[in-house]
């Protein structure tokens, strides 16, 4: 019989099979935080657009760059992740998909509508 | 206000706030896809419109709002030690305000009255 002290613990997250909500939950998470660090440059952005048609023209400009296409795409993806396992989440607060299955499917239904909407933005960066 | 109230009204704000952003934000999209090539007067006009304006101070009043709820749980979750998280939570308090009056700066000196 195990004592109190030898019972397993799994705080290891590689150990744990985490729920498909669960991952959902947590990039919901890991994706507010990284827009949260993305609202000052938002700002500067908005501020760079409206000073000059200069400086418009370099703040239309810098979706143009490679580097910050790159940086640019983990933020598309964390508003595309943070929008819809949002509106998932408004959802359940109106009562709508609250249940267990129906909450494993939305959950994968979002994964899939984000990786459709991923797949949009890469392929039109592309062309 | 007692602290069971207080996140009540965390709660809601969260969803009010996210709601203004979702519609905000679908809004933008529709725009964008509709119009052409836009120039720097089209957009400042555009901001210079009181009623965008005032939509778009009411999304970055959303946007904030919503950071600072989101942030503040993140916080209470995952950093136990009481001292940094309060100086977090400050920090992250001031910096939203800062935000708050940098877009409310920006957007006074291009709307038209």
């Amino acid at each position: 019989m195990l004592t109190k002290s030898q019972r397993p613990k799994y705080l290891n997250l590689f150990k744990i099979r985490e729920p498909v909500m669960a991952v959902v939950s947590i990039f919901h998470r890991v994706s507010g935080v990284f827009l949260f660090l993305t609202i000052p440059f938002l700002i500067y952005w908005l501020a760079l657009s409206v000073r000059s048609p200069e400086d418009f023209a370099s703040a239309s400009a810098y979706f143009a760059s490679p580097w910050l296409k790159l940086i640019g795409l983990v933020l598309v993806w964390s508003l595309v992740h943070h929008f819809f396992t949002g509106i998932r989440y408004l959802l359940m607060d109106i009562s709508i998909g609250e249940n267990l299955p129906a909450a494993r499917i939305s959950a994968w239904l979002v994964f899939g509508i984000v990786a459709v909407v991923m797949v949009l933005v890469i392929g039109s960066m592309l062309l | 206000m007692t602290f069971r109230a207080s996140g009540m009204r965390a709660w809601l704000l969260q969803r009010l706030s996210s709601v203004y952003m979702v519609v905000f934000i679908v809004a933008v999209l529709f725009w964008y896809a509709m119009s052409d090539a836009i120039s720097y007067s089209v957009w400042r006009e555009l901001l210079a419109n009181p009623v965008i304006a005032v939509a778009v101070a009411l999304f970055f009043s959303s946007l904030l709002i919503h950071a600072w709820i989101g942030m503040r749980d993140v916080l209470i979750d995952y950093m136990p030690i009481m001292v940094l998280r309060l100086i977090l939570l400050l920090g992250i308090a001031v910096f939203l305000i800062a935000m708050g009056i940098w877009v409310a700066f920006i957007l006074i000196s291009v709307v038209k009255i």
